[in-house]
């Protein structure tokens, strides 16, 4: 899956009078991990390309029981931390879900199920309603594959159709998420017409991010300028067709943009994941950061890995910020953008994220950009409706391998 | 959306948009407002309102417990106005 793009969003309403400091008088005037995404399994049944794991993911230690996720829903909730997110991999995977699921709605979580909707069947979903599950996205996964399996037979949307009755049987939201990228954006009108069929009421039309598996596959995912406006005007037309029966979110490459997103609000502001091994991580990706000391939940309890460890420190406040960043008036707003990013493109976490065209190393943003129209352009492209992309790397744990960092320094 | 305040009548039942939850964070000192993947955070006043909307009681009802509650007069308008953002927002559903 790629991450939700909603995550720790949090709103005040309007002319909502800022509370105190969250947590009292002590020193941290740090906010409670409002978020917290539990990466409940790295199994998964699909291989998709653009899967945020970590490419060496095969390596990773074995799963927390049921009993450590159960202590690390207490220990957060007693921290503050109310949504919650169960994903993967592939959170059905894991046959404990159902009981998961009901300790943290009897803690007070607001619950998200994260999913690709393989393995939710009439008995789990009425299982999972009974304890309390909030809400459930169904995400298109493995699009490459699966969207052709959609745009050339029957057999996946059979699969969908399916899942998506259950949803709304059981009186759920219908909450779609599809990730897009160069092989499926010219599909974007079937894409929303699939919605439409299966019933959608939100729709979340995410690009794909850069990392992991999707990094390794960028000069073969990334769209085109040309592509990213036509998706985009053939979703402002469907919009207009379908008016709030269908609420749709576009999100954009960020490569495409001149200012960085505000990754996770700022690491250690509100996020909290923790991986199937129980590695605790200040954002999804972050395991890729070099001299992050990443502190697990079977060692240390959530309080003193939110306050006191250095991973969740590391990027709090402006002090490890270089220039430009660190003068510029919109670092309250960006943070610098995103830290992975700035690391997998210039070798250096404590850079301004280059999508930022005020980065000295924009140029590296642009060149990929150019780069994928170079590669889009190229005659011997594969018609996105046939089978595997040349080139691309599916996820899977026989070829989990490290991803290699190229040294891009200027 | 077109609710206005004009829109909420006196006889209305507000409750919490159908897939919301609210419910009050201690350690945020506030009244949240739960939806897939989001949070509001209501300030006071916001959240002595929307915590009344239960679908059973009337805009009517709700005006007349907060008036006695913080001994104040002519919180109608204010009420009203806070209700119809929050329809408007969907973060309420108005029951006939």
């Amino acid at each position: 899956m790629n991450p939700p793009a909603h995550v720790g969003h949090v709103l005040d309403a309007p002319g909502a009078a800022r509370a105190g400091p969250p947590l009292g008088k002590t020193a941290h005037r740090i906010g409670p991990p409002l978020w917290l995404l539990l990466e409940l399994t790295y199994r998964c049944p699909l291989h998709c390309v653009f899967c945020y794991n970590p490419t060496d993911f095969a390596n990773t230690g074995p799963e927390l029981t049921t009993a450590d996720w159960i202590r690390v829903l207490r220990e957060a909730r007693a921290l503050g931390a109310v949504q919650l997110g169960l994903s993967g991999g592939e959170p059905l995977a894991r046959d404990d879900l159902e009981e998961i699921v009901g300790a943290a709605r009897a803690l007070g979580f607001y619950i998200n199920l994260i999913t690709s909707g393989v393995g939710l069947t009439e008995p789990r979903i009425k299982a999972l309603k009974a304890a309390g599950l909030d809400h459930i996205q169904l995400s298109f996964q493995d699009s490459t594959r699966e969207m052709n399996d959609f745009l050339s037979s029957t057999r996946t949307f059979e699969l969908k159709s399916k899942v998506a009755q259950l949803i709304r049987a059981h009186d759920y939201p219908m909450v779609l998420n599809v990730v897009l990228h160069r092989l499926n954006i010219d599909h974007v009108g079937e894409i929303l017409a699939m919605a439409e069929a299966l019933g959608a009421q939100y729709v979340e039309l995410a690009n794909t991010q850069y990392y992991g598996w999707a990094w390794l596959n960028r000069d073969q995912l990334l769209p085109t300028r040309a592509q990213l406006q036509q998706a985009e005007a053939v979703t402002q037309r469907f919009r207009e067709r379908v008016g709030t029966a269908m609420q749709i979110y576009f999100v954009v490459p960020d490569y495409f943009e001149t200012r960085p997103k505000a990754c996770m609000s700022g690491l250690g502001s509100v996020f909290l994941a923790i991986a199937p091994d129980g590695t605790a991580m200040p954002c999804h990706a972050a395991r890729m950061l070099p001299g992050l000391e990443l502190p697990n939940v079977q060692a240390t309890d959530i309080g003193a890995i939110w306050y006191d460890s250095q991973a969740f420190n590391r990027f709090r406040g402006d002090a490890w910020m270089k220039e430009p960043c660190r003068s510029c008036p919109e670092k309250v707003k960006d943070f610098g953008g995103c830290r992975c990013q700035a690391y997998l493109l210039t070798g250096d976490a404590d850079n301004a994220d280059p999508v930022c065209d005020l980065s000295p190393h924009h140029g590296l943003v642009i060149e990929a950009v150019a780069r994928a129209e170079r590669a889009a352009a190229a005659p011997v492209a594969a018609p996105p409706r046939s089978v595997r992309a040349p080139g691309l790397t599916f996820r899977d744990h026989r070829v989990s391998i490290p991803v290699v960092i190229e040294e891009k320094r200027p | 959306m077109s609710d206005t305040a004009s829109d909420i009548a006196p006889g209305a039942r507000p409750a919490v948009a159908h897939g919301m939850r609210l419910q009050w964070e201690p350690a945020q000192e506030a009244h949240v407002l739960l939806y897939p993947e989001g949070m509001v955070k209501l300030n006071g006043s916001a959240g002595q309102i929307m915590s009344r909307c239960d679908g059973v009681r009337t805009v009517a009802d709700i005006v007349a417990d907060l008036e006695s509650t913080y001994k104040q007069k002519g919180l109608s308008g204010d009420v009203i106005a806070f209700i119809a953002l929050a329809v408007q927002r969907r973060w309420l559903e108005v029951r006939p």
